[in-house]
């Protein structure tokens, strides 16, 4: 039983990572299992230089899901590459290093600095629908992905995959847009910008009004992007957004997906990635499915 | 690898004032580990209610293998955890956090409202000398099971129950002192205590709360500012649920 997938020539045992900012860098969940089980591990993103990100409350729950508006806070690339990347360095699992900033020059300053580390893969954030500069700026106008996505290419050793959002009317004009530009894969989705008001408080529920929603609420939203996304694209998309059990991950697999994240549901169950990749090897065997390409794009 | 998500046995729940249940669950591998100040992350049922909720723990019984929480409806996930009774099963982590530094220097114990119940786990452990601070809105709960262990003074909003006021009107009037002050309650009464233990020049750990994700650490939802530059984050900002909930009260910001 093959369960082997493909990024960009980067090859993962299974098809099962992460959603960059659910998961840290994997020590806090590697001591409810051990996470070398993962296809990847995606870090949180990292910037040039420390974020403190946005004032709490930071999240709040929703019916099926919740919205967080963190605002990237990270400890900056120093720390990031001394600590987490050593720490990820002693687990057999791919590394896909998430990457934010503010302008394309703090992102070429990240991904150069990763250059010569054992990061497998670079994911680009340009879809952080929750800082004011960078992030959604670039996620959101396709000549400023194009832009992004070619000075990206142009420093970057890695495999270079865009994260994009969803917050965009036509979502296979993005992919087309990084594909065209140079990107060696693409993932989607992240959050969707939402807002919660605490009617007893007559306030915000989050101190930056606005703030993205994850969670299974969102799963079919994501499943039909990532369709739309993996039709418009020859480069792999690795498919995210509520995915929280086996089937949804299947279900993201056979809309188009290379590989699936496992995001908000990493809260609700510390080990909701591992069932996944469990899950889908269970599949496998009721299905007599020998490699898992032959789901990708099924349907 | 040495923690895990496990489906506890409920062995009573009671109804103790309003709105406010002691749960007691059979949980043994977190009842030998649990130190005062810690809490459990409890998980719904609902799988439409995918976070879990802090809970901090009451009681520990290593030799029962049993742990209580007390704790008050707040939104619906609590509402469903009151709905429990013996013999069900809810799923639950922990013990998570730091907990409180146990000093050998004589107490001030206080606790605000819902924040009292982990004041009794301590108020158990803590073998110096105690004075107990309750803070009460107008009903009071849980204060006959803190006489054991020290002098308690009582506040209350209302009046009703002994001084009318806060915590600290109740230290002053009362002439409360000690060396060390441990606290959980709402934000305002930390903060009335992080300025009077400055200006005393006490040492104060203060339990903090905020909204949480994760509960582990990973995603950075519950963050309180701190005066100097956090070592784990880099910036000054620290982890509630992973470096605290206790802090030392000079060192954050409220």
């Amino acid at each position: 039983m093959k369960t082997e997938v493909s990024i960009a020539g980067v090859t993962l045992k299974n098809p099962v990572t992460v959603a960059s900012g659910t998961f840290g860098s994997g020590m806090e969940y590697d001591e409810f299992f051990d996470v070398s089980k993962l296809g990847a591990v995606t870090t949180k993103g990292v910037a040039n230089v420390p974020w403190p990100g946005n004032p709490t409350p930071r999240i709040a729950e929703t019916q099926g899901g919740m919205m967080n508006a963190i605002g990237l806070q990270n400890p900056g690339i120093d720390t990031f590459i001394e600590r987490d990347l050593a720490f990820l360095s002693k687990k057999d699992t791919r590394i896909i290093v998430n990457v934010c900033g503010r302008s394309i020059e703090d992102y070429v300053e990240v991904v150069e600095r990763l250059a010569d580390t054992n990061a497998d893969l670079l994911e680009i954030n340009v879809s952080c629908p929750n800082v004011k500069e960078g992030g959604i700026a670039f996620g959101t106008d396709p000549a400023a992905l194009a832009k992004i996505t070619k000075e990206v290419k142009a420093h970057a050793k890695q495999p270079v995959i865009m994260k994009l959002s969803p917050n965009v009317t036509d979502i296979a004009l993005m992919a087309k847009t990084a594909e065209d530009a140079g990107a060696d894969a693409i993932s989607l989705i992240n959050t969707i910008t939402g807002m919660k008001i605490d009617v007893e408080r007559r306030r915000f529920a989050i101190a930056n009004k606005t703030a993205g929603v994850s969670g299974p609420a969102i799963h079919p939203i994501a499943v039909r992007m990532v369709y739309q996304a993996a039709h418009a694209v020859s480069v792999p998309v690795i498919g995210m957004g509520g995915v929280a059990t086996a089937s949804d991950a299947l279900e993201m697999m056979m809309a188009g997906a290379t590989a699936v994240a496992v995001g908000t549901a990493n809260f609700a169950d510390p080990t909701a990635s591992l069932k996944v990749v469990e899950g889908i090897e269970d599949y496998m065997r009721r299905h007599e499915i020998e490699d898992i390409g032959e789901l990708i794009g099924c349907v | 690898m040495s923690k895990t998500v496990i489906e506890a046995k409920i062995l009573s729940q009671d109804c103790i004032a309003t709105d406010i249940y002691s749960m007691v669950i059979e949980a043994p591998s977190i009842a030998c580990e649990a130190r005062p100040g810690q809490f459990l992350s409890l998980y719904t049922s609902d799988s439409g209610k995918l976070l879990p909720r802090p809970i901090s723990i009451c009681d520990a019984d290593a030799e029962a293998g049993s742990i209580r929480m007390v704790y008050r409806i707040a939104g619906e996930g609590t509402r469903l955890f009151s709905a429990l009774t013996a013999g069900d099963t809810i799923r639950v982590a922990g013990p998570m956090g730091n907990g409180y530094t146990l000093l050998d220097k004589s107490a001030i114990l206080i606790g605000g409202g819902i924040g009292i119940p982990p004041m009794l786990f301590l108020a158990k452990k803590l073998e110096a000398k105690k004075t107990i601070v309750l803070g009460f809105r107008d009903e009071e709960f849980l204060s006959d099971e803190f006489a054991p262990y020290g002098e308690i003074v009582k506040a209350s909003d209302a009046g009703n129950i002994g001084f009318k006021g806060t915590v600290m009107d109740a230290i002053r009037e009362a002439g409360v002192t000690g060396e060390v002050i441990y606290a959980c309650g709402p934000t305002p009464m930390l903060k009335a205590i992080q300025t009077y233990a400055a200006e005393q020049g006490l040492l104060a750990y203060i339990s903090l709360e905020e909204r949480m994700a994760c509960g582990i650490g990973a995603c950075l939802a519950c963050v309180c500012k701190t005066k100097e530059i956090d070592d784990h984050s880099k910036v000054n900002n620290t982890r509630i649920c992973a470096d605290g909930p206790v802090f030392n009260a000079g060192k954050v910001v409220l």
